[in-house]
């Protein structure tokens, strides 16, 4: 509060951030500026403008600003006229910018030009015509004195006498308990984290998180085109992105894009021999290795795998994962490696999924620990 | 006429007529030379792969290996198929100008009949991707809508939403594909150029790719209604654009408001 000045005696000018100073004498000789709100002129030394001082300079000024309100009323008819006069499919080649839409940019020359010179008119209005004496503006000082605050604390003091709230020791303990259990049914609300399903509660948040659509034997489909895949369909350096066979219907008995999100995965071919490890004994099938497709950092869906190094980069915060490598993190802030789905063939030759996940896919969360 | 005459021997006269001169003759030999290897086409196999086999083992055997067996530089062509000679060779990204990250396109080095012969070549060392056919590669009836879900599933992750392409790791990246042809686009999901992984026609069959082929050419027949498109990286680069340049215009305005008027 220190840039606040304050006064005792108006007729003393302040020199400014309540450093002390002597009013002198030829402080007291200044004619002091008054304003609309009758304010002292501050002691500044005062430059007066070519406007102030040359009739003419301001006359110039005073056309110089309707001028400019002036071309923000031509601005705004010619913005009708573009709105109604140009075909909004016409194209004009405008250097720079390339082919634009004609009328696109007639719209958003006009009108930007017409707020600008508004904005312009007024600013030049207020420095040249308008009184640029510096003032200095009083405020009281924040604090109360003592007199209102000694009422105040009386004011308290009869309110809890009144009340009686030390004398009615059942209304006091009653009125604790309520506002005790006011939060109660927030709590309970949380409830609703578990998913209904088929009138009952369905499975748990941590498990919805846990859990996704892969079981044992459950066919890899191709995604957009939702067809099976044998082994022979991926060659060597392919990228395959894949689903569970029933997502469509979970998604329609669901209503949500829940289960697709959680469950997209990566095939991945590459030489049986270039895989130096993975998460599970023989869980590829002749080098084809499945791998989720959800960043183990905050969820964002990647599949920038680059065939040589079989890295996989998530393009949100560049984490980057080995695919030869148990999917392990080797630059980025994932804190977790990519979890593998084992995979292998049915009597059809189809690839399936030999189990469910192994561990949670996605982001970290508080269960997992 | 007389002034023209007087000023003749002026220095700036006898250096114009000297650039007249150069770029004359320069232009001359220009199109004297481009025109006459174009004509020379495969006419029989054996032929064609022995030409093929010259060409290889003067401009590819340093770093491919004197018998496509790859060396410490480069991979084995063994079973790459023409489509991969193709698509490497004619949009000049092999031979590669510099060992470093990955082979960027440039003018090809090669004309259409020397690629053709190298890639017979290659070919009858293993079977490998033939180079697709005129039937292959026509998108005509290709579903545009299908082949953007497709371009947004399987490409969209490294060449972005619009086919402006993107970073990879370690000086690496997906090219854009604004100048890509469909014959160049078709070979590149068959081969898996570089780090791209193999599209086969397994999982993405030739319909599937042909609308893929079809989505891209939409792409980039489609107008920029906003003029310029800042190579079609999509929201950040547009509001670094807006931020970096309308910044400076609003800083100019505020140091106006702020100075004291004369």
């Amino acid at each position: 509060m220190s840039d606040i000045t304050t006064r005792d005696n108006a007729e003393t000018p302040d020199h400014g951030h309540g450093a002390a100073s002597s009013a002198d004498a030829a402080d007291l000789a200044r004619p002091l500026y008054t304003g609309p709100g009758g304010l002292p002129a501050a002691d500044v030394p005062h430059r007066p403008r070519a406007s102030d001082v040359d009739p003419r300079a301001a006359r110039r000024v005073e056309r110089q600003v309707s001028a400019m309100f002036l071309l923000a009323v031509i601005m705004v008819i010619l913005f009708v006229a573009a709105y109604v006069g140009i075909d909004p499919y016409t194209l004009v080649y405008i250097p720079v910018l390339g082919e634009v839409g004609a009328q696109n940019v007639a719209l958003g020359f006009t009108f930007g030009l017409g707020v600008f010179a508004i904005g312009a008119g007024a600013i030049q209005w207020a420095k040249k015509l308008m009184p640029d004496v510096e003032v200095v503006q009083e405020r009281h000082s924040m604090q109360s004195d003592g007199e209102e605050t000694d009422a105040a604390v009386d004011q308290f003091e009869r309110g809890k006498e009144e009340s009686g709230f030390g004398q009615y020791r059942l209304i006091r303990r009653t009125l604790i308990a309520a506002l005790a259990l006011f939060p109660i049914p927030i709590v309970v609300l949380l409830r609703d984290l578990w998913s209904p399903k088929n009138g009952g509660f369905g499975p748990s948040p941590a498990t919805l998180l846990s859990e996704t659509a892969w079981t044992e034997g459950m066919p890899i489909v191709t995604d957009g085109t939702y067809v099976k895949i044998r082994p022979e369909d991926i060659p060597v350096g392919g990228l395959v992105s894949a689903l569970p066979e029933d997502i469509n219907e979970i998604q329609e008995e669901e209503h949500n894009l829940n289960e697709r999100g959680k469950s997209a995965i990566l095939l991945v071919r590459m030489e049986p021999d270039e895989i130096r490890s993975q998460q599970g004994e023989g869980w590829d099938f002749q080098g084809i290795v499945a791998y989720s497709k959800i960043c183990t950092h905050v969820g964002c869906p990647i599949a920038l795998y680059e065939h040589r190094t079989h890295h996989l980069l998530c393009p949100c915060h560049q984490s980057t994962f080995d695919l030869a490598d148990s999917g392990n993190v080797i630059f980025g802030p994932a804190a977790r490696r990519m979890p593998q789905l084992p995979i292998g063939v049915d009597e059809e030759g189809f690839l399936v999924a030999k189990s469910p996940f192994q561990e949670p896919v996605g982001p970290s969360f508080w269960e997992r620990g | 006429m007389k002034a023209l005459a007087a000023r003749r021997r002026n220095p700036v006269v006898v250096t114009l007529l000297l650039l007249v001169a150069l770029l004359g003759v320069g232009g001359v030999y220009a199109v004297a030379t481009s025109t006459a290897p174009a004509e020379a086409t495969a006419s029989n196999d054996q032929t064609a792969i022995d030409e093929g086999k010259r060409l290889y083992l003067e401009g590819c055997s340093s770093c491919h290996g004197l018998n496509a067996e790859g060396t410490s530089n480069g991979p084995t062509l063994i079973g790459v198929g023409a489509a991969s000679v193709h698509f490497q060779v004619a949009t000049g990204r092999m031979p590669m100008a510099a060992p470093g990250a990955q082979a960027g396109a440039k003018p090809p080095v090669y004309n259409d009949a020397d690629i053709a012969a190298m890639a017979a070549y290659i070919a009858s060392l293993a079977p490998g991707p033939a180079i697709p056919t005129a039937e292959q590669l026509d998108y005509s009836n290709a579903d545009v809508a299908e082949g953007g879900v497709l371009f947004r599933i399987n490409c969209a992750q490294c060449h972005q939403a619009a086919g402006g392409g993107g970073a990879l790791t370690q000086g690496k990246y997906a090219p854009s594909l604004m100048d890509a042809t469909p014959q160049e686009i078709y070979e590149a999901m068959l081969t898996g150029p570089q780090n791209m992984p193999v599209f086969g026609d397994g999982t993405l069959t030739v319909e599937d790719k042909q609308a893929v082929i079809a989505y891209i050419m939409d792409l980039q027949e489609a107008p920029s209604p906003g003029g310029i498109s800042l190579g079609r990286l999509g929201p950040v680069a547009e509001g670094l654009f807006l931020f970096a340049g309308v910044m400076v215009i609003f800083i100019g305005l505020a140091v106006w408001i702020g100075i004291r008027a004369r």
